[in-house]
């Protein structure tokens, strides 16, 4: 067996685990519940996409777009948070 | 297969359990806060052993340091957010569940 | 720019524009490794001085804005690996509750105060409670920190051993490890 099949089969197992966030993600109850299972599920994104990657033979690309989208996640997560805990965004830090 | 290879699978899986364990937790456990630890540590660790995994696939080259800065960025980065999202909600007076006492 | 007194600024603003730039390179850097010749030219490189310049002018008062840092790095590296240990266990405690049937979790929220004075111990502090077994830091102002537990007996590390504190003030050079003031 091929080291490159086992990483499919993690990456299809990491497919499953978001699929199961997305439940999280639809339900609720709250706000806050939605927005941790969207942070979730872009952490994880970020961990299939360099597998991927690796199955098509291309790492180096697909390494650069996984960097930018962990820090593209990071950063609406935290305006989202930020919204969310004072209802606009253009105000100082206190 | 190499030994190098085995290791990486090892790896790989490990992280790979840990992320499906947090999913589970984040469906099972009964209201924000703890579902909250659900999401911070299984994803983070699952993250770091995945990518400690693709850097034994392939151990000297600029991918490597790449995918380094990756686990990095994400161990620092994943504590954060959930500390954002956790303020947030606690701020806006979202009250903890508690067991009930008999 | 605002002058903080008597701390000099500049120094830190080009070890951040440089930090940038190096990293603008390392993502330059596939290029080479793929053997696709001419993407990593003086083109390129303008970009990454132009961009690092504008990012570190608009983020000048947000990450190390000249805050005295009395941190020991090598006192910091065996605190990282405990805290790697620390990631560990917690992982498997919460596999071990959320796999069990009756999940044996009794939520409870609790409030503690640390000395520090330097923000990025309080950093460090609640990042690493983040990441050890049972708790989840909620809110941190000025010196209280709240925190959420999974259990009673996660909560007691941190009212009473305290032992995380502890391995930070000596990282960071605070409280009873203090020799500058």
């Amino acid at each position: 067996m091929d080291i490159l099949d086992l990483f499919m089969i993690a990456g299809i197992f990491v497919a499953i685990s978001i699929v199961l966030d997305l439940y999280r993600a639809f339900s609720g109850p709250t706000v806050f519940d939605r927005v941790m299972a969207v942070s979730v599920i872009g952490t994880k994104t970020a961990v299939i996409i360099p597998i991927i990657g690796f199955l098509f033979e291309r790492p180096g690309l697909f390494i650069d777009i996984s960097l930018s989208y962990a820090l593209l996640n990071f950063v609406g997560t935290l305006i989202v948070a930020k919204y969310l805990e004072r209802g606009e965004l253009w105000s100082p830090y206190t | 297969m190499e030994p190098l290879h085995v290791v990486s699978a090892i790896f790989v899986f490990g992280g790979t359990f840990f992320m499906v364990v947090g999913s589970v937790g984040l469906i099972r456990l009964p209201d924000f806060y703890a579902r909250l630890h659900a999401a911070g540590k299984p994803d983070t660790l699952g993250e770091i052993l995945i990518v400690l995994g693709l850097i034994l696939y392939e151990p000297l080259s600029f991918l490597s340091v790449k995918l380094f800065f990756l686990s990095f960025f994400i161990l620092v980065a994943n504590p954060t957010a959930t500390h954002a999202v956790a303020m947030a909600a606690y701020k806006r007076g979202l009250v903890p569940w508690r067991k009930k006492q008999e | 720019m605002e002058e903080k007194a008597g701390m000099n600024i500049r120094p830190i603003l080009t070890f951040k524009f440089f930090l940038l730039f190096a990293f603008w390179v390392l993502l330059s850097m596939w290029a080479l490794d793929h053997n696709y010749p001419g993407q990593f030219n003086a083109l390129h490189i303008v970009q990454g001085l132009i961009a690092s310049a504008i990012v570190v002018y608009l983020l000048r008062d947000l990450i190390l804005h000249g805050e005295k840092l009395h941190m020991k790095f090598l006192r910091a590296i065996p605190y990282v690996f405990w805290e790697l240990w620390q990631i560990i266990l917690a992982n498997i405690d919460v596999a071990y509750r959320v796999l069990h049937p009756k999940m044996p979790i009794d939520p409870l929220i609790i409030e503690f105060y640390v000395p520090y004075k330097g923000d990025m111990t309080k950093t460090w502090l609640a990042n690493s409670i983040t990441l050890t077994p049972g708790t989840i830091t909620v809110l941190v102002e000025g010196n209280r920190f709240i925190v959420h537990a999974l259990d009673k007996s996660f909560a007691d590390p941190l009212l009473i051993d305290q032992t995380m504190q502890k391995k930070l003030m000596h990282v960071f050079m605070e409280g009873e490890y203090d020799s500058t003031s």
